[in-house]
């Protein structure tokens, strides 16, 4: 069945590093993209037309792109229209935080505007200074709604990343591409092995994070 | 840009864009039928068939749809399982959109409210007539703006068929622009193509999530 191949010499361990490959590159865009989608989502609820007309722009922009369309883009065109020469996980990092960031953008636009305003009147009339109202009342609302939402973010960055392979970027399915061109001789099936322990290591990665935000969400009843 | 060069491109393009809607299309419809099947077996619990609908769900949800046609593709054929490229395009979008729609159409079987099958029942209707008159109309509102989002989410996936050599609209691009360096035409193009393919379907997604939110009952 060809799984034989991963126990020989160092190719699990090499198989592993390429998924550790795959996870920095998507932590590094998650980081960036709850920084800045909370920057962004919180001025998209601010009644300021300029900032509305382009951040719905860019929003539907990339909703509506494929994630490798702007890795093509990113990656090719800024070379050729630009002459900036990007490294691959360069380009693949400034990718994933442009979507993360319009993704966490609208969730944190979402959560903010659905706080009804009565919430806010009633910490003023209590007394509460507005650096109080947002610590106390409005802070801890949204984290609730925001996290499980967040998280989720993460399993879908991870998954996402193993598009970097097609900008030449090695990670799990690139080493394991390797794996089965180097044993062809050897073993002619490790092709079913080792794109079969591929597909288990995502699930065994992205599922443990899915059921987390699944439980956060029942837990805090959002 | 160069107007002759974005001409003379155009014919590959188009090829590419039917291609990449035909496959997109029959995916999208399969995976809507897997989605339905898939949800009723985990709302009525069949049993055995919960545990196996379940696992297969978790296991395409959580997996990139690139590893899994890589799986189908080249794995596949090792123990004997050859498929087109085509096929597996079509199985592979197919498998990873029944387990997305699965779990739309099973949340809003769940989210529709008990006191809808109580009141139903209390006035007299059968059992049957209670799923498909009352909760079924009111579960599928409730998954439309799942649906929608499912619809534009395996359009945009179909982009990953280049690597197991379709000759879709992203294979088409990286194939120019290593043919004869007009980056930005061949770029360029591949934008508008997507662009034509998916803001269509975006601002037709928002006007049915609308209309059925205009539909809902009570809430």
């Amino acid at each position: 069945m060809g799984f034989d191949v991963l126990l020989k010499g160092t190719n699990f361990a090499r198989l592993l590093g390429g998924l550790g490959v795959a996870m920095k590159i998507s932590m590094i865009s998650v980081a960036i993209s709850i920084l800045l989608g909370v920057l962004l989502g919180s001025l998209m609820t601010r009644d300021l037309p300029v900032v509305k007309a382009v951040s719905r722009g860019y929003l539907e922009f990339v909703r509506i792109m494929p994630q490798m369309v702007l890795l093509f883009l990113v990656y090719f065109g800024t070379t050729k229209a630009l002459g900036i020469n990007l490294s691959a996980e360069t380009a693949s990092i400034i990718v994933f935080s442009l979507w993360g960031t319009a993704e966490m953008a609208d969730l944190v636009r979402g959560a903010l505007t659905g706080i009804p305003a009565i919430q806010y009147e009633s910490s003023y009339a209590l007394g509460l200074s507005t650096a109080q109202t947002y610590l106390h009342v409005i802070l801890p609302q949204i984290v609730r709604r925001m996290l499980p939402l967040s998280i989720n973010l993460i399993t879908r960055m991870i998954k996402t990343t193993s598009l970097v392979m097609m900008i030449g970027i090695v990670e799990v399915l690139k080493v394991g591409q390797q794996i089965i061109e180097a044993n062809r001789k050897a073993s002619p099936n490790a092709a079913f092995g080792v794109y079969a322990t591929v597909f288990l290591l995502y699930f065994v990665v992205c599922y443990p994070i899915g059921r987390l935000a699944k439980y956060l969400e029942k837990r805090w009843d959002v | 840009m160069d107007g002759a060069v974005l001409q003379s491109y155009l014919p590959r393009y188009v090829d590419a864009f039917f291609l990449t809607v035909r496959i997109g299309c029959v995916g999208i419809v399969l995976s809507l039928v897997i989605g339905i099947a898939v949800s009723f077996v985990m709302h009525f619990k069949v049993p055995v068939f919960k545990t196996i609908a379940a696992g297969y769900v978790e296991l395409f949800r959580n997996t990139p749809l690139l590893v899994q046609l890589f799986f189908l593709y080249f794995g596949l054929p090792k123990i004997g399982l050859a498929l087109s490229a085509e096929s597996c395009g079509i199985l592979g979008l197919s498998l990873l959109g029944g387990s997305y729609m699965a779990e739309g159409f099973r949340s809003g079987l769940g989210a529709v409210s008990p006191a809808q099958t109580e009141s139903a029942l209390a006035l007299g209707m059968t059992k049957a007539q209670v799923f498909t008159s009352v909760i079924l109309p009111e579960a599928f509102t409730l998954s439309v703006p799942a649906i929608v989002a499912n619809v534009i989410f395996l359009l945009k996936e179909t982009s990953v068929f280049s690597a197991i050599s379709l000759m879709d609209l992203m294979f088409t691009a990286k194939d120019l622009i290593g043919l004869y360096y007009d980056t930005t035409e061949a770029l360029f193009l591949l934008v508008g193509a997507y662009a034509v393919m998916l803001l269509p379907v975006s601002i037709l997604g928002s006007v049915v999530e609308k209309k059925a939110r205009f539909k809902m009952f009570g809430a």
